[in-house]
């Protein structure tokens, strides 16, 4: 039976680390203390999106929002609200621009611009309980392709769609689709690239934490366009709590006979195994993904052969990004047509992003293709916080680059942004503030792809200790006139020779802040000025060799 | 659990490597790898000792040295370094009296850097072995080792 309310706490990855689950246990004893246990039904739900103000809890059908929950605000909560109708106000989201607070979850400027498709049910049903996912229309999408649809219908329709590979390049997921179909042999595989090591982007840990099933629908959906029966997730270790989620959906799965064998008695079979990471940002490229899946170093291969003709044990093999699958059950069940329409000419449907760094409400949103970049970071994002000034946002974590005030206005999609020199990447979105200084950011980045380098190919491996080397020189003030063009002349180079995606990427924080930043660079080099105040100049002090001093003195 | 019994959950495949190194790296008390270790991998997978070495050297999570009951990961991608994971882990080592990559004598904490954790929401961030802990402040980590220290 209904209850009179429903309590809808996120235990997302980063309310959890905000003690989410001390409130719950707070508010299972409270409503037990007020005998409300027939009235109240509290649901554990993934990512709710405004990370920053964790703990969050949503009350329906009233739709308040609570933020920042401690334990000691449960007892009124459910006194004040659930026995007398009365919502906390203090406890409710005040919109800094409106200084109003918002009484229910619709009236927050967080939420307005929003569209969610990816995240659908992020935030609304109990990840661990299939039978809320299926309440909500899952596994309509692959009963009725195995029902009603051929693969090519299938693929056909996903290519309609214009969806494209939302892990990074954007590689029309259709084509994909056809061309794994299309491949010789009988025995093919689907991976979900479940890798996301790119720092700043967390989608896709919200998606498995928050919204297994649609993952694994999406997974059978494609296993049926292409002809295979098995399917793997690799997934890193870092995310304990999605490894988790993963393993109870595909059990109750298998359990509803939506995995295994004669799926909705049409004979289609399909199953899905774990694949755990250890540790290795390169693994999110797809042959060095198949490399660990089969036991080996995790280092990328030349391609071609793609992994649509040659993948897992030399099979063709399907690999697609979590958020990508994602969107598959709803074009299958909203048409092609309804996500064509949602976008721009080229890059159609929604993308989730995950807002970090200088902005007010750091999280998870998702919005329509083409929204600006000013729209993300001031409407939906709130700005800058402590009034401090907007210098840049970081777009495509270590395979992208930095874009300035002055392009704000630019639409979000995967040309625009290329046109600026970042991509879309996997949608982590950094905001960075006057207090940053460009040139220590690119070389942070650096640093990070220099250390994630496999070490295979010449060009990653040396090329970006070099550029590294000279970005080090920079930030201790021993730069030198032919520095800038050095870097770009090397950046250039590691673009253009190196094997797979990290080398060829990786120079793009440096020549996007060289581009666009070129003066704070000059400054450095010619008046050991930094405008920001982050490079000291002194004989720098490694951070490892500032702890070593401190050993001393304790 | 036992070396043996662990190898036997698994069926001597190499695509079973990973699995096979976690679950032993997560039963050993000391969560590392020992040489023992490593030859048992190889010789039930029936492969080189070198080439169980090369895979478990490759993957940053995986240590060939001892490392205490709690192990420390600070964030270190870009938006925990805006937010000021520097001085996260500057404060960690003086509380704690290690370098990173190091071990308290007492076999209690081990410090490390991590690649993003995810929750970029709520950085600084770090983990304790499974555990998130977020929006960190130099307050805050006192009172979780403090907390820790009791636990032991």
């Amino acid at each position: 039976m209904p209850k009179r309310l429903d309590v809808l706490i996120c235990s997302g990855a980063a309310c959890i680390s905000n003690n989410s689950q001390l409130i719950r246990k707070k508010l299972e004893e409270v409503i037990a203390k007020e005998g409300l246990q027939e009235e109240v039904a509290i649901i554990e739900t993934g990512c709710m999106g405004p990370c920053e103000l964790g703990p969050v809890m949503l009350v329906y059908p009233d739709g308040t929002f609570y933020i920042r929950l401690k334990e000691e605000d449960v007892e009124e909560i459910v006194k004040e609200h659930f026995l007398k109708g009365r919502p906390v106000r203090r406890l409710l989201w005040e919109t800094p621009e409106a200084r109003k607070i918002a009484e229910e979850k619709k009236q927050i400027p967080f939420f307005e611009k929003q569209f969610k498709i990816a995240l659908a049910n992020c935030g609304k049903i109990d990840p661990e309980n299939i039978e809320e996912y299926i309440a909500t229309g899952g596994y309509e999408a692959l009963g009725k392709v195995l029902t009603e649809m051929k693969p090519e219908e299938v693929i056909d329709e996903i290519i309609k769609s214009g969806l494209r590979g939302r892990g990074g390049a954007g590689f029309p997921t259709g084509l994909k689709w056809k061309f794994t179909r299309e491949a010789q042999g009988n025995e093919k595989y689907v991976i979900c690239n479940a890798d996301e090591g790119d720092p700043g982007a967390f989608m896709d840990r919200a998606i498995l934490e928050g919204d297994p099933h649609a993952v694994l629908e999406g997974m059978a959906i494609a296993a049926y366009a292409i002809g295979a029966k098995q399917g793997y997730i690799y997934v890193r270790a870092e995310y304990p709590l999605a490894v988790k989620r993963l393993e109870i959906a595909i059990k109750q799965a298998r359990k509803y006979g939506l995995l295994g064998k004669n799926i909705f008695e049409t004979g289609f079979e399909f199953d899905v195994e774990l694949r755990m990471g250890a540790g290795a940002f390169v693994c999110g490229e797809e042959t060095a993904l198949i490399a660990s899946i089969e036991g080996k170093r995790g280092q990328p291969k030349p391609k071609p052969p793609y992994p649509a003709q040659s993948g897992l044990w030399g099979k063709p093999t399907l690999i697609n990004n979590v958020e990508t699958l994602a969107n598959v059950r709803h074009i299958i069940l909203s048409g092609a047509s309804w996500f064509s329409s949602i976008g721009t000419e080229k890059s159609k449907g929604t993308k989730v992003f995950a807002l970090s760094g200088k902005v007010v409400n750091t999280g998870l949103v998702e919005v329509p293709m083409g929204i600006t970049l000013r729209e993300l970071v001031y409407d939906i994002g709130g700005g800058v916080p402590n009034g401090k000034k907007f210098k840049a946002v970081q777009i495509g974590g270590p395979s992208g680059g930095c874009v300035p005030e002055k392009y704000l206005d630019t639409p979000v999609d995967y040309e625009s942004l290329k046109e600026l020199g970042t991509i879309m990447g996997s949608g982590g979105l950094i905001v960075l503030d006057e207090d940053d200084c460009m040139v220590n950011i690119a070389k942070f980045f650096l640093e990070f792809t220099m250390e994630e380098s496999c070490g295979q190919c010449v060009p990653c491996r040396v090329g970006l200790k070099q550029m590294y080397d000279i970005l080090d020189r920079i930030t201790r003030g021993e730069g030198r006139e032919e520095d800038i063009e050095l870097l770009e002349k090397l950046g250039k180079e590691i673009q253009t020779t190196s094997l797979c995606g990290l080398g060829q990427s990786a120079p793009n924080p440096v020549l996007s802040t060289i581009k666009y930043f070129r003066e704070e660079y000059m400054e450095h080099i010619k008046e050991r000025k930094c405008r920001a105040g982050v490079c000291q100049f002194k004989k720098e002090e490694k951070l490892e060799t500032a702890i070593e001093k401190i050993k001393d003195i304790i | 659990m036992k070396r043996e019994e662990i190898l036997q959950k698994y069926t001597p495949e190499l695509e079973n490597i990973l699995f096979i190194l976690h679950d032993l790296q997560d039963n050993n008390p000391q969560h590392y790898l020992s040489k023992e270790d490593l030859e048992a991998v190889a010789n039930y997978l029936n492969v080189p000792y070198s080439y169980v070495h090369g895979v478990a050297t490759f993957y940053s999570m995986f240590s060939l040295k001892p490392r205490g009951k709690y192990i420390i990961r600070v964030c270190e991608s870009p938006a925990c370094h805006l937010m000021g994971s520097s001085n996260i882990i500057y404060e960690l080592a003086k509380l704690l009296g290690i370098g990173i990559g190091e071990t308290t004598s007492d076999g209690l904490f081990t410090l490390e850097l991590s690649s993003c954790l995810g929750v970029c929401g709520v950085a600084p961030a770090m983990m304790i072995n499974d555990e998130v802990y977020g929006n960190l402040t130099p307050e805050k980590i006192r009172q979780i080792i403090e907390e820790k220290r009791r636990e032991r």
